[in-house]
């Protein structure tokens, strides 16, 4: 490999001073003083979130109002720091969405746990959870910290579905029945 | 003897030295805490950031427009903090010298309260001149000796202490405050070689320094003395980037590590207490004291020229002070040997030749 030797050349006269670099030094300050401030003033003024943005973790509903999770608990297990504590329960036969497996009885994710790792989302094959705009999680309790079910559905809403996929499982059966499979 | 004294205890001459002592210590603290704002806000605009703008008290933020804008420039911020190091506990340490301790902040400050004393700040309309003490024409001299005093805070402060970092940052301190006064001396010696008349009285005096500038200012003529003067009353006044004895990066907090509460904020007050000397006796030495441009003649006359010379001096005055606020966010701090190489092989030489040459071309003129 060739070897190339900076030359560390003799400073100047005019360096050896200082003046002219401690005059170029207080231009660059006085310019930095004539440029807006970036500080965001934090409570009263928010960042922007990007859109991708990996906030608390939160449950969503599909465009009908249908809660999408399963209860898999596919979650709970990726979770690293095992965040996440799901209660399986079994959806009524009288209910809309008898046709979906199963829904959470109970579903906590305890926020003074979670890492924000996005590993749930990334493994949810319902599309259920997903990590939201939220950034700002604060408590007075340790109770407090842990997002139950009804919690999780407040705080992540509803977002666009274009699947509906256990509409469309229950549209193919009613389908095939008809056929007399 | 007791009507001597009855009288004496009772002569409005008493009431007028106590209001005069008053008057100083108010001006130098109101000065000195409103530079601290100046150089809080002046680092965070250099930051890119906004600085103390939330401070506020219920009765100035129920004004409207006003009580906003306070607020927002941190006017009120100075008040906040002079409060904080008075209610916090003034602890002493076990392991320190008691007496000398608790000595050095107060010879910290005195110094500077007594030289503020004898600083001109402008002309009232009969020639009189604007001082705290009227009458003295011990001028510059006075000044000097008394300024340099500064440095017995510094190591009293460092030794008493009694551990490491204190007494490293004083041990500095204490070397670069004796390195730069030598320079500091022979280039004001300069000026006052060319504008001091021999058969003058009081020859030193600041006041006939800045009556000869009434055309050119000093700095015209003696450019080098004066960035010579200049770069000593930065090595003088321990800021950037000659703050050897604090140099917290490497000492902690330098000579007053130990230092708390109120006693602290005595060294802080003194710090920039010294600014303002040390800017004072710049402009009034080379910028031409309370005279608004070189070559201009007076504007308007009596009362009106007085309180414009003094809108001067303190134009100046404030400039200096965020000069000295600006070098100190731009530049890095020297190296402890880089400091005393300059003091001793640069600016003494440059000073000491600047002398001679000066010397050497009135001698010629005649």
């Amino acid at each position: 490999m060739a070897i190339k030797i900076v030359v560390r050349r003799p400073l100047t006269f005019a360096e050896r001073t200082y003046l002219p670099q401690i005059i170029a030094g207080l231009k660059v300050t006085w310019d930095n003083m004539m440029r807006p401030p970036v500080t965001l003033q934090y409570p009263d003024e928010r960042p922007t979130i990007p859109k991708n943005y990996r906030g608390v973790p939160t449950l969503i509903a599909d465009t009908n109002g249908r809660e999408k999770c399963v209860s898999c608990q596919l979650c709970e297990f990726v979770c690293p720091p095992k965040a996440i504590r799901i209660t399986p329960g079994e959806i009524s036969e009288t209910s809309d969405n008898a046709h979906v497996e199963k829904a959470p009885k109970e579903f906590e994710i305890n926020m003074l746990r979670c890492i924000y790792c996005g590993l749930c989302q990334e493994v949810c094959p319902e599309e259920a959870i997903f990590l939201q705009s939220q950034y700002s999680l604060t408590g007075l309790t340790r109770e407090s910290m842990v997002n139950n079910k009804a919690k999780l559905y407040e705080l992540g809403g509803t977002l666009p579905d274009n699947h509906h996929k256990w509409d469309k499982k229950k549209e193919e059966a009613e389908r095939q029945s008809h056929e007399g499979h | 003897m007791e009507k001597i004294l009855t009288d004496l205890v009772l002569s409005p001459l008493w009431y007028f030295a106590v209001a005069r002592g008053l008057l100083v210590i108010v001006i130098l603290m109101s000065i000195s805490a409103y530079t601290v704002l100046l150089e809080r806000k002046a680092s965070a605009w250099i930051q890119g950031r906004i600085g103390p703008n939330r401070t506020n008290h219920p009765l100035i933020s129920w004004i409207p427009f006003v009580g906003t804008f306070l607020a927002k420039g941190g006017f009120i911020q100075p008040a906040a903090d002079g409060l904080k190091f008075l209610f916090k506990e003034d602890a002493l340490p076990g392991h320190v010298r008691k007496v000398y301790y608790v000595l050095a902040p107060i010879i910290a400050l005195a110094p500077a309260i007594v030289t503020m004393v004898m600083l001109p700040f402008g002309q009232l309309p009969g020639g009189q001149i604007i001082t705290l003490c009227p009458g003295a024409d011990v001028g510059v001299l006075f000044m000097f000796a008394i300024s340099s005093l500064g440095v017995y805070s510094i190591a009293l402060a460092g030794w008493s202490a009694n551990s490491k970092f204190p007494f490293l940052g004083a041990v500095r301190g204490a070397a670069q405050l004796i390195s730069y006064e030598l320079a500091m001396g022979l280039s004001v010696l300069t000026v006052f070689l060319a504008t001091a008349s021999p058969n003058e009285n009081n020859a030193l005096s600041l006041v006939s320094m800045v009556n000869a500038q009434t055309g050119a200012w000093n700095i015209l003529f003696h450019p080098v003395a004066a960035l010579v003067f200049l770069i000593c009353i930065f090595a003088e006044t321990n800021r950037h980037p000659f703050d050897m004895p604090e140099s917290e990066t490497d000492l902690v907090g330098g000579f007053h590590t130990e230092y708390g509460a109120f006693k602290f904020g005595i060294f802080f007050v003194a710090e920039y207490s010294h600014m303002i000397i040390g800017s004072s006796l710049f402009i009034l030495m080379f910028l031409g004291g309370w005279h608004i441009l070189p070559w201009m003649p007076t504007i308007g006359s009596g009362i009106i020229a007085t309180l414009l010379g003094l809108g001067a001096f303190f134009f100046k005055l404030c400039f200096f002070l965020f000069f000295f606020v600006w070098v100190r966010w731009t530049i890095p701090r020297f190296r402890y040997d880089q400091v005393m190489r300059i003091g001793w092989r640069v600016l003494l030489p440059i000073a000491v030749l600047n002398l001679l040459a000066y010397f050497i071309w009135y001698a010629l003129r005649g």
